[in-house]
């Protein structure tokens, strides 16, 4: 699929520590009047374009027949037999995608009397259900799942599968692709469609501050997983159009070295890391009233509360609360700050969160610094204000 | 019980940036210390060691200096880790990663447990794991979250999956994903640091993998292709929400809204 080549004309030592100097993984070497890229290299070609022409980037790609491939495929994640809402908006990004190339939008279910689920993505623009229904697929086993969803590719032939990344799909969408020997990539921000078939994704790459576009060319079918709440659900069509095919199940499927013991709903416990939204209150917001405002705002919102150090301490809040360097660290898509003034340990601990909304009363605390919605006034006035006007929406 | 665990050698800090002038990535990306999440799996490793007898092995591919990173898990307590190197593995993405280091493995031989962190700092993925148990044919469990036991060639796990918590028993041999948190990891123990030699850690090329098709290596064997990269949207938008409290409430009210949380 292409290969970096050093173009030895041009090779002297200024040239070659220049791109040496270029290279942010430290992956270029020069010895003996060699020039040698290791295995750090992370393909940024920052080299190819930046090096005067030193390394150039041979594309080798055997063409393959795109047209042969053809569907946008979700997988259908419904673990407990509950369709997990991920796969929702991963149906309405298809439907986006499928009006560059007018391809058909196809979804892929597995699972145990799942006909009622099946049917309701129907309502969301999915053109085929295809549907494995066996009893040994209602709990997830890695290879029964494997194998029915590599039968629906060998069978269906989809250009591309949108994959929920949920712990399942984060198992399952690697495991599929390998057998196929084709690409994946994780955790998509934006998905965008060619005209030539090929599945522009984007995400952060290299730890978050750069973003990468990575396409798939020269294999098929382009998997990608998203995560939940990335891209928009779509409104439910009253009534369904489309069909749903029952799809074969073959014994040599259900082959598994894994036993099911037991399988049971999570008990709902606290764990803020994994909240994606957070209401955190500081000392600023300490009184009794505001804690409970605080909760309930956390609860309407569907996220959970959290607090600083200062609150553990002054035994208000228990310690698996608390954010900051000696707390968690959260990424939360929204974080609420009342009356935090945004010591660095605290920063520390939730800098990196999608949005920051910070209600402090003193204009120049230092959250004001890292949030990206500066309200500065009384949480005792604005919060309460704020949830009234969410019950009265609902 | 022989256990091999993953690891990668991962960028000291997060902080990779992008020129905004130049496009040219600013150089603080080289890799420098163990993936942290590994730290779970080596620990997990080991703890099992102690209950049940056996040897604790590492892998890593990447340039010749993760040996850094091998040689610091043998100072927690494995025993030998091998990096796997060769400029053919250059610019792999995840099904070429993957492929080389089951090609690795095989060349590591007789395990029965392989233990990969959650995932990694750098690339976040969590995809690698399961992509080397599908080229080795072996079963796997992500998200693992305990090891209850290990008998009649079993291993018994707990492991997280979404809404649920699942318990599963998996014939050996298989790979694990353990998450982050589930122990503490120990530290380094200098005694043995002293001890190190340079036959501590192995290196292997392509020249001593079974498949000597380069194609399915590096660059030419991955099925991705970085098209260009950028830096994101700039968060430096700081807004001000004024007006009295009933003001600004609304306009909180309003962001929620838009942002899609009510």
């Amino acid at each position: 699929m292409g290969k970096l080549v050093v173009n030895k004309k041009l090779l002297n030592p200024q040239t070659a520590e220049a791109v040496i100097k270029l290279c942010p993984f430290g992956a270029i070497s020069y010895e003996n009047e060699n020039l040698d890229i290791s295995s750090a290299c992370k393909m940024c070609k920052m080299c190819v374009r930046k090096g005067g022409g030193l390394i150039e980037f041979i594309d080798d790609i055997k063409e393959i027949d795109k047209s042969l491939w053809k569907g946008i495929c979700v997988y259908a994640d419904c673990v407990g037999n509950k369709i997990h809402r991920v796969t929702y908006e991963l149906c309405g990004k298809a439907k986006e995608l499928s009006k560059v190339t007018g391809h058909p939008i196809y979804a892929i279910m597995i699972g145990h009397n799942i006909k009622k689920n099946a049917e309701e993505l129907l309502h969301y623009g999915v053109e085929k259900v295809f549907v494995y229904d066996d009893i040994a697929f209602s709990e997830f086993r890695i290879e029964p799942f494997t194998a029915a969803f590599c039968d629906f590719i060998d069978k269906i032939k989809p250009s591309s599968i949108l994959v929920g990344a949920t712990n399942l799909g984060r198992q399952l969408a690697p495991r599929v692709a390998a057998r196929r020997r084709t690409g994946l990539t994780a955790d998509c921000t934006v998905l965008e469609m060619k005209e030539n078939t090929d599945l522009v994704q984007i995400r952060p790459a290299f730890g978050g501050n750069i973003m990468a576009q990575i396409i798939t060319p020269n294999t098929r079918p382009q998997f990608c997983t998203a995560r939940y709440k990335v891209f928009a659900e779509p409104k439910r069509d009253k009534t369904p159009h489309g069909e749903i095919v029952n799809m074969e199940v073959t014994p040599e499927m259900l082959v598994s070295a894994i036993d099911i013991i037991d399988s049971k709903n999570k008990p709902k416990d606290v764990d803020i890391s994994e909240a994606d939204i957070i209401v955190a209150v500081g000392r600023g917001a300490s009184g009794e009233s505001i804690c409970e405002s605080a909760k309930e705002l956390a609860d309407l919102l569907g996220g959970v509360v959290a607090c600083t150090r200062p609150l553990v301490e002054s035994n208000l809040f228990d310690a698996k609360h608390q954010i900051g360097l000696s707390g968690r660290t959260v990424k939360p898509k929204i974080i609420f700050c009342l009356g935090i003034s945004g010591a660095v340990q605290f920063a520390a601990g939730m800098k990196s969160s999608d949005k920051i909304v910070a209600i402090n009363s003193d204009a120049s605390a230092p959250i004001f610094d890292v949030a990206h919605y500066c309200v500065v006034g009384d949480v005792n006035e604005i919060v309460p204000e704020l949830i009234k006007k969410i019950k009265g929406d609902a | 019980m022989n256990i091999l665990v993953c690891v990668k050698q991962v960028p000291g800090s997060n902080n990779v940036e992008v020129d905004p002038v130049t496009g040219v990535l600013k150089r603080n990306g080289i890799a420098s210390k163990i993936n942290p999440y590994d730290l779970y799996a080596i620990e997990t490793a080991l703890t099992l060691c102690e209950k049940f007898g056996g040897s604790v092995e590492c892998i890593t591919m990447g340039p010749p200096q993760a040996k850094a990173i091998i040689e610091e898990a043998v100072c927690m307590g494995a025993k030998y880790g091998t990096v796997l190197t060769d400029r053919k593995f250059a610019g792999a993405d995840v099904l070429a990663t993957a492929y080389t280091l089951s090609q690795g493995i095989k060349k590591c031989g007789d395990y029965e447990l392989i233990i990969c962190g959650k995932q990694t700092t750098d690339g976040d993925t969590a995809q690698v794991g399961a992509e080397v148990a599908e080229y080795l044919n072996i079963p796997n469990v992500s998200n693992v979250l305990s090891i209850d036991e290990v008998r009649d060639n079993r291993v018994f796990l707990t492991a997280s999956l979404d809404e649920k918590i699942v318990e599963l028993s998996v014939s050996l041999p298989c790979l694990i994903s353990v998450d982050g948190d589930i122990n503490t990891p120990r530290l380094p123990s200098y005694k043995i640091k002293k001890t190190l030699t340079d036959n501590t850690v192995k290196f292997l090329t392509f020249e001593d993998f079974d498949d000597q098709n380069p194609d399915n290596y590096g660059l030419t064997g991955s099925a991705t292709q970085v098209e260009r990269i950028f830096p994101p949207e700039k968060n430096t938008q700081k807004q001000n929400i004024d007006g009295n409290f009933a003001e600004q409430s609304q306009k909180l009210f309003e962001l929620l809204k838009s942002e899609k949380i009510i």
